[in-house]
């Protein structure tokens, strides 16, 4: 169980509802080690401002993890954790593997989910 | 948000988030700004052995704990806030922080530490996390069964090398020099490693590879012939600089950039102080950024006590 303020994602149905159901959803999927720790404090910290954004997080070692992030085509390739995932109305919009910046998240929530929370103007909408 | 401080402090390392404790136990108004998580380099620490009173624990525990003091004392933390401006130079320091607008205070602490120094070639963004690390402990798994390199010379590079031998079939360690910088017992341990080989006195020429890393090229640095050596991973250690670029004639910095202060840690600014690893110092360790973060915090109070109208 990963310790951290976000949401966890423990099941695969959890998964598919998370996805189905919201159009905007940032998954991070990692352990408690020190390149996953500042992607889950970026995404607490983005969570209060940029709330047309679901962030959840979900264990590398657990089976829905197995199932479902750990399977994408889109995570081919990858050996640095976190894998990050983005998801627009249930489908991948970007990856990214290994530690990220709130700059590096922020431009990704911009250009992918076409909002503004790197601009600092998140709150005011 | 308040925005009107005594004191404000750059950094929640270890160094920053002690001095939190202390200015904010002493009845300080104080503010951490952090543009990164707070802990600083305490959280890439997965088992700290050294912090005297602490069974050894992973290194984002010690800072969990120093951030529930300092809150605790009634001090407010920024983390993952950029810092857009400095303006220390006058009694009433100035710092305008990204989605807070400008605060103030009379007293500013620097402690905004160090990070892993990178390489800074384009192919090393390109393959971060296809291949190239900077964590054995977090990625080392990845590369069962597999050829890596480790880059560097110094303890951690050489240490990391030895560790990484539990999961792949070889590590080659390529270093600038034709001699470590480690201590002699890393040294011992590495050459005692049958799974570790050497390339020396080499240059980085850059990565290479389709979907994940497949190369990396090296040129000697005297013959400069150049090197492929095929490779799924890299685990890059070449040391820490001081985060110290914005502070560049805002305060006095050496030749290498870090901070320089006297024994109560004030820098050459009145009313600004630093402490950790930013400033200049030979040993670089939680504890003694715990000592500069409560010698500066104190320092800073008797500025603000004896400033005071
Ligand atoms: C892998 C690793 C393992 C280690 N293991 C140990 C160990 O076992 N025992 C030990 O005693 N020491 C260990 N150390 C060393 C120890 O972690 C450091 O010496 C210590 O963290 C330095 O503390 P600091 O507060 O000065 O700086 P840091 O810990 O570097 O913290 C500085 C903080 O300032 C922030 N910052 C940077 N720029 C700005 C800015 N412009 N404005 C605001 N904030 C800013 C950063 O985001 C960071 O959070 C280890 C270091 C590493 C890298």
């Amino acid at each position: 169980m990963l310790d951290t303020n976000l949401t966890h994602i423990n099941t695969t149905d959890e998964f598919q509802e998370v996805t189905s159901q919201n159009e905007n959803v940032m998954v991070c999927c990692g352990r408690m080690g020190p390149m996953c720790l500042p992607v889950y404090d970026v995404m607490e910290n983005l969570e209060g401002k940029c709330s047309d954004v679901k962030f959840l997080d979900m264990d590398f070692d657990s089976s829905v993890a197995m199932d479902t992030i750990r399977r994408l085509p889109e995570v081919r390739g990858f050996n640095g954790l976190p894998f990050t995932v983005y998801f627009k109305k249930g489908k991948v919009a970007r990856a990214t593997s290994s530690i990220q910046s709130k700059k590096d998240v922020t431009s990704i929530l911009d250009s992918e989910f076409g909002l503004s929370c790197g601009s600092g103007q998140a709150d005011a909408r | 948000m308040q925005t009107d401080y005594d004191a404000i402090v750059l950094g929640a390392g270890p160094a920053g988030l002690t001095a939190g404790i202390y200015l904010s136990r002493a009845r300080a108004k104080t503010l951490i700004v952090d543009t990164g998580t707070v802990g600083g380099q305490m959280i890439l620490s997965w088992a700290v052995a050294n912090y005297p009173g602490v069974p050894e624990t992973q290194g984002r525990r010690i800072a969990k704990t120093m951030r529930d003091q300092a809150e605790s004392f009634g001090c407010t933390i920024l983390s993952n806030s950029d810092v857009l401006n400095l303006d220390l130079a006058g009694p009433v320091k100035k710092v305008t922080v990204e989605d807070e607008g400008t605060v103030t205070a009379r007293a500013v602490i620097i402690a905004t530490g160090g990070v892993p120094r990178t390489l800074g070639i384009p192919s090393e963004t390109q393959f971060k996390g296809r291949g190239i690390s900077y964590c054995a402990t977090c990625d080392g798994d990845f590369f069962t069964d597999q050829d890596i390199a480790v880059i560097g010379g110094g303890n951690s590079a050489l240490e990391e090398a030895v560790s990484l031998t539990k999961y792949a079939s070889s590590v080659t360690i390529v270093h600038e020099f034709d001699h470590f910088q480690a201590q002699p017992w890393a040294v011992e341990e590495a050459k005692k490693n049958p799974k570790i080989r050497y390339l020396m006195e080499q240059d980085i020429q850059g990565f290479e590879g389709g979907e994940h890393l497949e190369q990396l090229v090296v040129s000697h640095k005297r013959t400069g012939e150049v090197t492929k050596v095929p490779v799924t991973g890299c685990f890059i250690f070449i040391g820490y600089q001081p985060n110290t670029t914005e502070l560049k004639g805002v305060v006095d910095l050496n030749e290498r950039g870090e901070i320089i202060t006297d024994g109560d840690l004030r820098t050459n600014v009145p009313g600004v102080f630093a402490a950790g690893d930013a400033r200049v110092k030979r040993y670089r360790q939680i504890t003694t950024a715990v000592a500069d973060g409560t010698i500066a915090a104190l320092s800073a109070v008797d500025y603000l006590t004896s400033t005071a109208d």
